[in-house]
């Protein structure tokens, strides 16, 4: 395997600030259409996602949080294709994503992988370690037979697994090596961009340590750029430099980690930051408890989407949609809200 | 050891061993677990994937399906020793004395029937005398108890029709609406994004103060624990390593196994430090080793550690640890044990 890079690929991007973006996604919207009624001609749709818009520098890792159903997974598959685009558009080293096909799209395959939550469903039963790992190879048509036997033992040494895992079945691992294995196999195509939509949500915390732990070297040693999905606030923030808050298919929030845990701008950022329960028995609960559920997006709420939840919501909310854009003093840290909370007042 | 002393007990366990014979050989689920919960107290059993946690719930409501058997061990409720029981009298235990909360509550909920009827239906299979009508009454009543908006018209709906949380909300009030006097809840959050999760929890904690129902709760999320949780059990391959109150056990855990535990919780980790991971792999519990399930893994590991099973050693009030670092320590005597025999080794059927 290819040895680590002289430099943090970060740090490159930051003392050249006018490159483009790695990924670059500007008002993506992904409906799914739904047919309803006995000759299915009632039609709604499910507007998973709506308008968002985000760039993803060369090395870095952007984490997406959000609850269920707020569009967090289809943003991740509308990046490999998997998701039905109505308009916007994704491009990815200044190239666009969307509608491509053959060969263009085999390529892109390639270097934007995804890895899936659930290792015990994304692994096939009857197939060994080694023709997991090296399908991809053969699909792609980079290498076979001993060749290919050689490059699967060397990704899978670089996930920390060996020669006496190869000739085994996805039934005989646990979570964790099953996600190793599931790393292995997108990392033998040498991809630069990985999606990795809640790698850890289905293991346990020791093993959940070491996969982040994996993970963090994989990127340096590798120079990966990571579009890291998940719902556990504690893990994005060890993960990502930058975060981005979704609700009900829109963007609500967007900046710097350290920015965005500090000075939450967006109510529901708050909100969620709050709903995590403190490992202090003692701590007084400062708990923000919502009421309600959230809607359903098939027939999103006119104005801010969450306006009919919102703590703070005033009359203007419910008619008019906030654009996501920046308040504070910091450009990097960009919000969707007419009544922001700013550094500055919440120190009052 | 405590106020009120052992009339204040609802449920004794005492070295509860499980095992479930498969073709590879017998895994020995649970190797000796003993704990004790108090009515109205909220006990946390934590611990990993595996660990024996809802093994540990499943027996006590002796749910363990066969060829899986306890083995050896008693479990008390009120006095009574449940392994001794009819399995009539178990029936009518069952969802009156002791209830239980799953992890996924749609999967919990029969699909083709109203929600309503399936909570008045627990009152009407334990209390024959009550009408259907009042057995309605008292299921809808509960449900505003939960604070589900508009009682009438959520209880005509069908699971399906519910979001988690409020279905996790019906499963509550089906448990909770015949008054038992210990509610298992497996998981009960888990499956739940966190402002459900935050719903839910408040709801648990102020039914904690109205209902005063004793509560074993099994999670591995320990921030879930030292929200609700009293005492937590910490388990670990299928044994109770630590015990104490929550936060004892959360701010000064004393065995290494715990401490590990709390350090690999991502929680305001310098992101250019790499987290703390416990080395190695969960032992197999085919063949248990004889000595600390934990051993192979820990770094203070002595000798003794390999050979011989920890006692428990009393560290502070109710606070003991299964671990020959603190030897030297008084150690918890294993109580009453020799007066009436264990449960033989043919077990329940």
């Amino acid at each position: 395997m290819k040895s680590a890079q002289s430099a943090d690929p970060l740090q490159a991007r930051m003392s050249d600030a006018g490159i483009q973006p790695l990924l670059e996604i500007r008002d993506l919207t992904v409906h799914f259409v739904l047919r309803e009624g006995l000759l299915q001609r009632r039609r709604a749709a499910v507007q998973a996602v709506n308008g968002v818009s985000l760039e993803l520098a060369q090395g870095e890792v952007f984490g997406l949080v959000g609850e269920s159903g707020c569009g967090k997974t289809t943003l991740g598959r509308a990046v490999v294709g998997l998701a039905p685009v109505l308009s916007g558009e994704i491009r990815y080293a200044g190239e666009s994503l969307i509608g491509l096909t053959g060969r263009a799209a085999r390529e892109r395959a390639r270097r934007i992988q995804l890895i899936f939550q659930d290792p015990y469903s994304s692994l096939h039963p009857r197939k060994t370690v080694r023709d997991l790992v090296g399908v991809g190879l053969m699909l792609h048509g980079l290498a076979r037979g001993y060749e290919a036997d050689g490059r699967v033992l060397e990704v899978l040494e670089g996930v920390g697994l060996g020669l006496d895992h190869m000739y085994r079945y996805a039934h005989e691992f646990s979570g964790g090596q099953r996600q190793r294995i599931a790393l292995a196999r997108a990392l033998i195509l040498k991809p630069e961009l990985l999606i990795l939509d809640e790698p850890t949500s289905a293991l346990d915390v020791s093993v959940q340590a070491q996969i982040l732990n994996l993970l963090k070297e994989l990127r340096r040693d590798f120079g990966l750029t990571y579009l890291f999905i998940s719902h556990n606030l504690g893990v994005v923030r060890y993960m990502s430099q930058r975060i981005g808050v979704m609700y009900l298919g829109n963007l609500v929030e967007q900046g710097g980690t350290e920015s965005l845990f500090r000075a939450p701008q967006h109510p529901y950022t708050r909100v969620l930051l709050s709903a995590l329960p403190s490992l202090d028995p003692e701590a007084p609960s400062q708990r923000q408890v919502l009421t309600g559920e959230p809607p359903t997006p098939i027939n999103p709420p006119p104005g801010c989407p969450f306006a009919p939840r919102c703590p703070e919501a005033q009359a203007i909310c419910s008619r008019e949609k906030p654009t996501l854009r920046q308040h504070g003093g910091d450009p990097a840290h960009l919000c969707a809200c007419h009544f922001p909370r700013l550094a500055d007042a919440s120190r009052e | 050891m405590k106020v009120g002393g052992r009339n204040d007990l609802l449920l004794e366990v005492e070295d509860l061993k499980v095992e479930f014979p498969t073709l590879r050989g017998t895994v020995h689920a649970l190797q000796g677990v003993t704990f004790q919960l108090r009515r109205r107290e909220t006990l946390g059993l934590a611990g990993e994937t595996g660990c024996g946690k809802s093994v540990t719930a499943l027996a006590v409501l002796r749910l363990i399906s066969p060829p899986g058997r306890i083995s050896h061990g008693r479990i008390r409720f009120e006095g009574r020793d449940l392994l001794a029981l009819g399995e009539t009298e178990m029936r009518q235990l069952r969802g009156s004395q002791i209830s239980m909360i799953l992890q996924e509550p749609k999967m919990a909920l029969n699909p083709v029937i109203r929600v309503g009827h399936q909570v008045a239906e627990t009152l009407l299979i334990h209390d024959r005398s009550l009408t259907r009508r009042t057995a309605t009454g008292r299921a809808i009543e509960m449900l505003a108890t939960l604070g589900i908006p508009d009682p009438p018209r959520i209880a005509r709906r069908y699971p399906h029709e519910l979001s988690g949380g409020m279905a996790q909300r019906i499963m509550i009030a089906m448990m909770l609406v015949t008054r038992p006097k210990l509610l298992i809840a497996d998981e009960p959050t888990s499956a739940l994004d966190v402002t459900i999760q935050a719903q839910i929890l408040e709801l648990m904690k102020a039914l904690k103060r109205e209902i005063h129902t004793a509560v074993l709760l099994i999670t591995h999320d320990l921030g879930v624990m030292a929200e609700t949780c009293d005492r937590v059990a910490v388990m670990y391959a299928g044994g109770v390593v630590e015990q104490g109150p929550v936060a004892t056990v959360l701010k000064r855990p004393e065995h290494p196994y715990t401490q590990g535990l709390l350090r690999t919780i991502p929680n305001d980790v310098a992101p250019d430090r790499p987290l703390f991971s416990i080395r190695g792999q969960v032992p197999s519990l085919l063949q248990p080793t004889g000595g600390c399930a934990f051993a192979p893994r820990c770094d203070r590991a002595m000798p003794e550690c390999v050979e011989t099973m920890p006692p428990r050693y009393v560290l502070g009030p109710e606070h003991d640890v299964a671990c020959f670092l603190h030897r030297g320590k008084e150690t918890v005597d294993p109580q009453s044990s020799q007066n009436t025999p264990i449960l033989p080794k043919g077990g329940t059927p």
